[in-house]
């Protein structure tokens, strides 16, 4: 009965989207009087629908917690004597629940925006929402015509099949609603750039509204993005944290677009230039979502990470994307003529550092784009079959991102609207000195003789000196008395430092690659109980195995002593874990932290005679490529709590142009 | 600066951009990609041991040898079989019956030296490369090939 009631919620918010989406619309057809109700009207709808899908989706989690096998999809991918965590993370980790949280996410930023978008123009909130709805009625359609959630089945079995064992696991539980949230985030700028386009209001006043919304998927999507290679580190066992796989390729897209939006529409909000630019990247940032969420719904390409695919239904949202991205293509062809451009600038000058960090970035985006879908186009042809690997990636990505990466601290210190090249570098001439002794001092320790790791580690260091040097320079320290300095330190906007972490979190990961790929130690060898290996100055004594049951899998369990120069550092212990109802092993890896680096074990091949194979790493650094990401995303959410930012500030606009 | 001076300067910024893309895309073309082959067609095309290559096909049953960390197995796509020797790390859903894909090159004996192996999440995966093979040979047979998967999996 649940269930039905759950799929009659659904369909009823499918509805109410339909109506919002109707009425949002009016106000551009109608006299300027009747806005005000008709306005009030799509913001309810917009609650209520959200409030609808909501309820919808707490019924299907209940459903899975109390593992109610009459529904196909908790059969398919759940199991009673697995944890309560995990019955409720399958809830997303098959195809319907996932499509039903996408949906939700969408209707919820809605509502958020309907309630909270109260100074917006109404006319231009009401088209906003409009396309919100326009794009949960496509997503919504598409769940209730072709991947019905709560299926019943005929004859209720008495246990289901389990979740894929691999995705039993807390990062992976976490990672699809993240990722979500990044990529359905992006759909707010989205529609804030349609409606801007049909309303024809493009200004300063636009960028402040998409810049948060923008902010807030950017951060989502960047910490979705780590957590998922997090995962893939430790629970593929292989030990790599990013394999430039299709998936993989299909989030860094959207990543790189909703960068470069965000850097594009500071320059919009504060000189009221790139107008234009920064629409068409909010309409293409949402479209490569789209475009992600297909390609790894659908199994189109071969990827190591797609779960829960299914070709047919893939083609709906090949649709859907069609369908948003020829709308919105041709909507721009014919209105960006009608966006004004102001706020000229020389090319030397923040504006351009920023307008330059976008044309890169796009040809990153380019170049990513190209390698990913370049096989699928090969294909389509009927030419041959081929794929495209890792070193296509690293040979064009990497060329491009460090001309970006060496600007990025000279670019911010470059004024708005004009500036000097030299006197910027001047100011920067002790942050360089000082990276270069910090980079001279590592290769003192370590005594790696690495040309290329050398360099990479400079540009880590010199990114992270930058940002904080940034800050200090804006706090005056060095031009006033440092007591004077420190007190403008405190009185600083707190978007001042969110940049600093962000800028600080691209330094902090080069780093970490740096490490990971110059100083990586690996060591296969086959051992039985009381055998020894050295790794990295490691050694790991094999102590014995243990066979383990929990309540939904059986394990063998290896377990190591761990020590360094004959001080024990404890056990360290790897398994092959058996799932219930699945057949297929699974690999549990144990790490030992060393500072900022890892000891990696993973059981290999479990020989015969006692004999398994194991293999160590040792990750110089890699908690790094994590941690930067992580700098990355608090920076984001620290933005985002800085209000005094966001205000409109024109009086102070004014003044800023008259002393330039 | 004049604004059509302004955008007359970053068009050629982003054109140069773009072109330098381009080059690099086009290079990296060079030994980035690998391109997808049947046994069959290794079997019977003439082939660049130069050339870096993608193979899919199922892993014959009673085929798998390890020695020490050296793999060695053949794999069919239901009319040739083809040597395939590979060492690294073997993931937790390689096993005889199997679909997998593997990338590396062709010695001059014919044995496939793979660097990659690949073996999906999920275990009744067939790459989709292998299944689009097997159907073009006329050899796909969905039930045939699941049923073979579950015995080898009880």
């Amino acid at each position: 009965m649940l269930a039905e009631f759950g799929q009659f919620t659904l369909i009823l918010s499918f509805a109410i989207a339909l109506f919002q989406m109707v009425i949002g619309l009016l106000p551009l057809m109608q006299h300027a009087d009747k806005h005000n109700m008709l306005s009030s009207i799509t913001n309810r709808a917009a609650v209520l629908q959200a409030i609808l899908l909501a309820l919808s989706f707490a019924i299907l989690l209940l459903l899975f917690a109390s593992s109610d096998f009459s529904l196909k999809i908790i059969v398919e991918h759940s199991h009673s004597q697995k944890p309560l965590f995990y019955k409720i993370a399958a809830t997303w980790g098959n195809h319907e629940g996932s499509i039903l949280l996408f949906s939700l996410i969408i209707s919820v930023l809605g509502a958020c925006l309907s309630l909270f978008g109260g100074k917006l123009d109404i006319k231009f909130l009401s088209t906003t929402l409009a396309i919100q709805a326009m794009l949960a009625v496509a997503i919504l359609g598409f769940i209730i015509f072709t991947s019905n959630p709560f299926e019943r089945l005929n004859i209720v079995p008495i246990e289901g099949n389990n979740l894929n064992p691999l995705l039993q696991d807390w990062a992976l539980a976490v990672h699809p609603p993240l990722l979500y949230l990044g990529y359905v985030g992006l759909s707010i700028p989205f529609s804030f750039a349609i409606a801007a386009l049909l309303t024809e209001k493009v200004d300063e006043e636009w960028a402040k509204w998409v810049r948060p919304w923008t902010l807030f998927a950017w951060a989502c999507l960047t910490g979705g993005i780590a957590l998922g290679s997090y995962w893939a580190y430790y629970e593929l066992g292989w030990g790599g944290f990013w394999f430039w796989d299709p998936v993989e390729n299909a989030s860094l897209m959207p990543w790189l677009a909703a960068t470069a939006l965000l850097h594009s529409a500071i320059v919009m909000e504060k000189r009221g230039a790139l107008g234009s630019w920064t629409i068409l990247l909010a309409i293409v940032a949402f479209g490569l979502s789209l475009l992600g969420t297909f390609l790894v719904r659908s199994g189109i390409l071969t990827s190591v990470h797609a779960f829960a695919v299914d070709p047919e239904r893939g083609i709906v949202i090949l649709a859907i994307l069609f369908y948003f991205m020829a709308g919105a293509f041709s909507l721009y062809a014919f209105k960006s003529g009608h966006i004004k451009q102001r706020g000229v600038f020389a090319p030397i000058s923040r504006e351009g550092a920023l307008l330059l960090n976008n044309l890169i970035l796009s040809v990153m985006l380019v170049t990513v784009f190209v390698g990913t879908l370049y096989p699928l186009f090969i294909d389509a042809i009927g030419a041959s079959k081929l794929s495209v690997g890792a070193p296509f990636f690293n040979q064009t990505f990497i060329p491009l991102a460090v001309p970006l990466l060496i600007l990025l601290p000279i670019g911010n210190m470059l004024p708005w609207k004009k500036a000097d090249f030299l006197v910027a570098m001047k100011k920067l001439i002790w942050v360089f000195l000082l990276a270069f002794a910090t980079m001279l001092m590592f290769l003192y320790l370590t005594g790696h003789r690495d040309i290329l790791a050398w360099a990479a580690v400079l540009l880590g260091v010199w990114l992270v000196f930058g940002a904080v040097w940034e800050i200090l320079y804006s706090a005056r320290f060095g031009q006033i008395e440092w007591h004077l300095a420190l007190r403008r330190l405190f009185n600083l906007r707190r978007a001042k430092f969110a940049v600093m972490l962000a800028h600080m979190g691209v330094g902090v990961l080069v780093l970490g690659l740096a490490a990971m790929s110059a100083w990586r130690v690996q060591n296969i060898q086959e051992m039985t109980v009381g055998d020894k290996m050295t790794i990295a100055g490691f050694e790991l004594e094999f102590d014995n195995v243990q066979n383990q049951t929990a309540s939904n899998y059986n394990e063998i369990v290896g377990n190591f002593t761990l020590s360094k120069d004959g001080v024990n550092l404890g056990n360290l212990a790897t398994a092959k874990r058996r799932y219930l109802k699945r057949s297929s092993p699974t690999t549990e890896v144990g790490l030992y932290n060393h500072y900022f680096g890892q000891v990696y074990i993973a059981f290999g091949v479990l020989g015969e005679n006692n004999k398994v194979q194991l293999r160590a790493y040792y990750n110089p650094l890699v908690l790094l490529i994590w941690l930067g990401p992580l700098l990355m995303m608090l920076g984001g959410f620290l933005s985002l709590t800085d209000r005094r930012g966001r205000k409109v500030n024109r009086a102070a606009l004014k003044q800023e142009a008259l002393h330039v | 600066m004049t604004r059509k001076q302004q955008r007359f300067t970053f068009i050629i910024v982003g054109l140069a951009l773009l072109g330098l893309a381009t080059g690099l895309i086009l290079t990296a073309m060079e030994d980035g990609i690998s391109f997808f082959k049947t046994p069959t067609e290794i079997l019977t095309q003439k082939i660049d041991s130069q050339k870096r290559l993608r193979i899919g096909g199922l892993v014959m049953d009673n085929s798998v040898k390890h020695q020490g960390s050296l793999l060695k197995f053949d794999i069919t796509d239901n009319r040739s079989e083809l040597k395939v020797e590979y060492e690294g790390v073997v993931p937790d859903l390689f096993k005889e019956g199997q679909g997998v894909v593997l990338e590396g090159y062709l010695s001059q004996d014919k044995i496939f030296l793979a660097d990659s192996l690949l073996a999906k999440h999920d275990e009744n995966y067939m790459p989709k490369e292998v299944a689009d093979s097997l159907k073009a040979q006329g050899h796909w047979q969905d039930d045939d090939i699941k049923a073979k998967a579950q015995k080898v999996s009880e």
